[in-house]
């Protein structure tokens, strides 16, 4: 079970308190519209599965109910960091 | 009876205080300080049961948790049955009751042994998929049969009467085991001021100290230990953790410990006292001092009673005062085999031989052996033995210097005990649990613990490091690095001085050979629990299994409760030699949590029954109950149902329901659809996003149905808005989607939208909610409130703040049954008073409660849906026939309207909502009907949709039903069939699901 630093409440808490939502930065199209069934299909349905390092979106469910972004190894399960909506991760995959 | 193998005098057990237990129904006497096992050897019990495949007769094995065979069913009672106890580690208390688990009709006469010994070859690994396999259809048959022919204990067919708790823990050093370096590192880390958790899974600290005759300092080492126990439990900071096993260790320091609190002391906990513990740990750093299992030598035979593991030989006699048997031969391939011999010769009893694997062994034990007299044969092996219940007489021969082949003629010995010794295995199974992979290493002939993330450090035996000196120094400095990670200063620790002994190297050697090849030869059991053999590994790899996981699987090596402790890397070490490679090409299974098993009662904790989940309760909920209301779950909320009267069957109870809010009033508590209060100078912008239709015109006062879709256009929740101010709303859900909703709402305000003056709070509880429904509802309301409800001033989808029933109400005039409504919203702590204010003035109009089922039929006949029973994720508006319900005037691309735009979503032919008359109108279709165009067609026959609601309607005389059908909105008319499970089919036209009041004037009145 994950032991996660909420960015937000500035403490660490136990994984049950949170809920993974996701791959991050998949930002919503600023013109659906505009996109192709394609674009809009790849913006709705594809997904990375990396072997490594991910950047995940977590909420602190149980908490202070606020989004934040996790830079996790799916491998190891450590997690590298986390930061804040808005803010772009300081630990990449090469 | 008579305790025959008890020594007068000497090991750990309290002998002024006898106890009596039972074993297959038989009374037996043991000890305080006995565990089952050292108690059924001390009354020379040779057979704890059968084996799983073969039905061999099986004997104690070891002393802890690595015991194979002495898995025995524990309890007095039918409540306290527990199965799978390990004897080797369940303490001796009065009145003790335990079984053998296999046997029939007993493990001394077991019928199903024939099998084994006839069919001994016959059963190869994979016996049962291969003999079984056809006909295919028969497999169900042999299943059963198998299985209870196969089975280990059996669970209780009544509750456990016990209570279990979790408890969660946090600590700066958590030490597993406590033995010499888990006793040296959590005194140093004490000392240093650190927050110290140390387990054990044994009763009392001391570990492999508690077994031998070892001195500290000159004196004997439970001098050492009762000091240190003592000095640790003066620390505040300190839990010592006895009768604990760490049974996993999880991602990020997260241990879970499991504490048998009171099953040493009887069948049921004491008054007051939980049984059983489970510790959720969070530790800053973890010490593994888990010490190492010794690992028995593989021979022909070598599952006869009587074949133990050296070192538990050594425990019985110097823990226990229990020799288990009269004539030992050892069998070693190592200095630490020797001390069965030492120890059994000390006991007073007759050691036959030490076989010696190895040419010339010089070490300090070999010397004090060959100084007591003991008779050694180097070079030689123990390549069978004899006997059935127990071992009657060894068979010894040379070997070659590799171990490979017999060299030398066979020499009989007459013995009843073989100790055998094929090394130390380091218990480095919590290292593996959170994915490290141990590492071979040929000086220790052994593996350890690989690389790990986790803030984990290891010290002693687990580190193949034996002797107690080394113990102690690798604990000390473990816990001064545990001090200086968590920024603590060192300790001062002097460690006692242990005996040192010269040890000679070990010879590497788990098979042992036999004069004919291992697949003629007597069986050589490599695991015990799972009765798999050196010829059936050595078969798996010729049959081209090459893979250790593969050949793990389909021998079942490892797989049982014990997960292969003795076994497994005798294992891997003939299914190396079996394909030619070393053990670290063959590569190791891995080990996983848990340890040992764990009962269902210590996971769940207090998490049973009545605490399994949370229940929600309207502010009504007693009324209901008093009312004889019969309660559905709707997520985690009870709702009524419906109201039964005495003698009414449910479809009685729901007609009169239906007939009460048609024709005069009925009242439902609504209190459970999810609330959401919305502000902000955007929400009104924020609402036209997240919702299909128009926001930006809905006045302060109105209410307005909104459709809830996903991106990909799907609807998901629907409900009802009203603007309280030009800058606040609230907003309501479904029942079950209410959390959904709300983190729906919050992610895409604080990940798409941030820039959007927007806030929501959930106040699902802050309201209760009585909707009263019916052409009466407004004369009921009027006598409750000054306000003027009349149409003319309180129009269909207004809402009104104003007092009822003396209480301040948020009245919304919204329907869901078609009828003239109001939904009385008051705060919480009110609802009662108005729910009974309105009873008491309702009487005379006919109010009559109603609940879910009775809601479900009103709204059905009015062609409402029920988000997520009418749809499924796979429908969007205009399947629902809702198109009125999405605009597509407004500016901001809202969620759903590119998803619904997708070809796939606009193509024809796509599933659509539509009503359903029966021809026969009395018949019912039941939800989930398939409809087909053809009943006749052949099997599988085209499916073209399918029911999602369908009732009975009093109202209407006829049935009703709601279903989709591959472009049903045109196909009005149209007669499709359900084919029903019980062979009958049902004809049904295709109509408009507004059954009732199509033009709506009902509610407008």
């Amino acid at each position: 079970m994950f032991h996660i630093y909420c960015p937000h409440c500035a403490e660490y808490r136990e994984e049950e308190e949170f809920h993974a939502k996701g791959q991050a930065h998949i930002p919503r199209p600023l013109d659906p519209e505009a996109c192709s069934d394609k674009e809009w299909g790849e913006y709705l349905f594809f997904r990375k599965n990396p072997r490594g390092l991910h950047h995940e979106l977590w909420v602190h469910a149980a908490g202070c109910r606020k989004f934040f972004n996790m830079t996790r190894d799916t491998q190891t399960y450590e997690i590298k960091e986390v930061y804040k909506i808005g803010e772009q991760p300081s630990v990449v995959a090469e | 009876m008579t305790q025959q193998n008890r020594l007068t005098s000497g090991g750990r057990i309290d002998r002024s205080k006898p106890l009596t237990f039972t074993y297959n129904g038989k009374q037996y006497k043991g000890y305080q300080g006995d565990t089952l096992a050292s108690a059924m050897l001390a009354n020379g019990i040779n057979v704890v049961g059968r084996s799983f495949k073969y039905s061999r007769p099986r004997g104690i094995v070891g002393c802890g948790a690595e015991e194979p065979n002495a898995v025995l069913q524990l309890g007095a009672t039918e409540a306290t049955q527990v199965p799978n106890v390990r004897a080797t580690q369940q303490e001796l208390f009065n009145g003790l009751v335990s079984a053998s688990t296999n046997g029939w009709p007993s493990v001394e006469t077991d019928l199903m042994s024939v099998m084994g010994k006839v069919g001994g070859s016959m059963m190869p690994p994979g016996f049962y998929y291969k003999t079984f396999m056809f006909p295919q259809s028969l497999w169900d048959t042999y299943e059963t049969i198998i299985r209870k022919a196969a089975g280990l204990g059996r669970s209780p067919l009544e509750n456990d009467p016990d209570s279990y708790e979790n408890i969660n823990q946090h600590c700066d050093v958590l030490i597993v085991g406590a033995g010499p370096a888990g006793l040296a590192a959590a005194l140093t880390a004490a000392r240093g001021g650190a927050r110290v958790i140390i387990a054990d899974e044994q009763n009392e600290f001391g570990g492999s100290l508690l077994n031998g005759k070892e001195t500290l300092d000159g004196k004997p080492a439970s001098e050492w230990i009762n000091a240190v126990v003592e000095e640790l439990s003066t620390y505040e900071d300190v839990l010592l953790l006895p009768r604990s096993t760490v049974n996993g260790y999880h991602d990020h320091n997260f241990v879970t410990i499991h504490q048998r609190c009171t099953d040493h002391l009887a069948d049921i906990a004491p008054v007051n006292q939980v049984r059983q513990r489970m510790h959720r740990v969070r530790a800053k750093w973890v010490v593994l001092a888990t010490g190492a299992h010794e690992r028995p030598l593989v021979y022909g035979n070598n599952d006869v009673p009587g074949c133990m593991v050296s070192s538990a030989v050594s425990a019985y006699i110097n823990r226990y005062s229990v020799v288990p048997g009269n004539e030992l031969v050892v069998m070693t391939t190592n200095d630490y085999g020797y001390q069965a011999a030492l120890d059994w010769a000390d006991a007073g009893r007759k050691v036959v031989a030490i076989v010696d694997t190895r040419e010339a062994a010089t070490g300090d034990r070999t010397e004090a052996a060959r100084k007591r007299g003991l008779n050694i044969i180097s070079g030689s092996a123990v390549i069978e033995v004899q006997g059935s219940k127990r071992v009657s007489s060894v068979s010894v021969a040379a070997i070659s210097a590799s171990g490979s082949k017999v060299i030398g003629s066979v020499t009989k010995l007459k013995a009843d005990t073989v100790a055998s010794s094929g090394g130390w295995s380091p218990v480095i199974h919590l290292s593996c649990h959170t994915g490290s992979r141990p590492v071979w290493n040929d000086e220790i002939v052994g593996f350890l613990p690989g690389q790990t993330v986790q803030k984990q450090l290891t010290a002693g035996g687990i580190n193949g490091q034996y002797e107690t000196a080394v113990a102690l120094k690798e604990g000390f400095d473990a816990g001064q690095k545990a001090l200086a990670e968590v920024g603590l200063a060192a300790a001062e620790v002097v460690l006692p001085k242990a005996e040192t002994q010269k040890l000679a190297a070990p010879m590497s050697l788990f098979h042992i050979p036999h004069l004919k090849p291992t697949s003629q030869a007597p069986k050589q059991f490599v695991d015990y629990q799972t009765d798999v053999t050196a010829a059936g590994i050595e078969l798996a790899c010729r049959e081209g299994f090459e893979s250790i996981e593969h050949v793990k699987r389909y021998t079942a090596m490892g797989f049982g409760t014990d997960q292969g402790k003795l076994g497994n890397i005798n294992g891997m070490a003939v299914a190396a030699k079996a394909l030619n490679k070393s053990i670290p090409e063959t590569g190791t299974t891995i080990f996983r949590p848990n340890y040992t098993p764990i009962t269902f009662g210590a996971i769940a904790g207090r998490n049973c029954g009545e605490l399994f989940d949370p229940k929600r309760y309207t502010a009504m909920h007693k009324w209901h109950v008093e009312h004889g209301a019969k309660f559905e779950d709707v997520g985690q909320w009870k709702r009524p149902w419906y109201f039964p009267k005495t003698g009414e069957s449910m479809q009685q109870a729901l007609n009169r329901e239906c007939l009460a809010v048609r024709n005069a009033v009925g009242i439902l508590d609504a209190s459970t659809l999810g609330k959401i209060d919305i502000q902000g100078k955007d929400a009104r912008e924020f609402l036209g996003r997240v919702y299909t239709n128009a926001w930006a015109k809905l006045g302060v006062g109105k209410c307005r149905y909104g459709l809830m879709c996903g991106e990909d256009g799907m609807v998901f929740d629907d409900g009802v808005t009203a603007c309280l101010g030009e800058n606040h709303f609230v907003m309501t859900t479904t029942t079950g989607g209410a959390a959904r909703v709300y983190e729906w709402l919050e992610i895409y305000h604080q990940t798409e939208w941030p820039e959007l003056e927007v806030y929501f709070n959930t106040v699902t509880d802050h309201w209760s909610t009585a909707t009263i429904t019916g052409p009466n509802s407004r004369k009921l309301l009027a006598e409750l409130t000054d306000a003027d409800v009349s149409n003319e001033n309180f129009s269909y989808m207004d809402w009104k703040q104003i007092t009822v029933a003396g209480v301040p109400a948020r009245v919304f005039r919204i329907s869901f049954t078609g009828e003239l409504s109001f939904e009385i919203n008051v705060q919480a702590n009110y609802g009662m008073h108005v729910w009974e204010k309105l009873h008491e003035a309702g009487a005379k109009y006919g109010l009559t409660p109603y609940g879910t089922e009775t809601m479900h039929i009103l709204r059905a006949e009015k062609g409402f849906i029920i988000a997520g029973q009418d749809t499924d994720g796979s429908v969007h508006p205009y399947d629902l026939g809702m198109g009125w319900c999405v605009s597509n005037q407004k500016p901001f691309s809202y969620i759903g309207k590119r998803g619904m735009n997708r070809v796939d979503c606009t193509r024809d032919n796509r599933k659509q909502l539509v009503g359903l008359k029966t021809k026969d109108p009395k018949q019912v279709i039941p939800e989930g009907a398939q409809a087909v165009l053809d009943p006749k067609a052949p099997i599988p026959m085209p499916m073209e949709g399918h029911v999602t609601s369908s009732y009975w309607s009093e109202n209407l005389g006829h049935s009703i039903a709601m279903g989709f059908i591959k472009g049903g909105l045109d196909k009005m008319g149209e007669t499709v069939y359900y084919p029903l499970a019980n062979g009958t089919v049902i004809e049904a036209e295709i109509c408009s699901p507004i059954f009732f009041d199509p033009k709506g004037e009902r509610q407008n009145v």
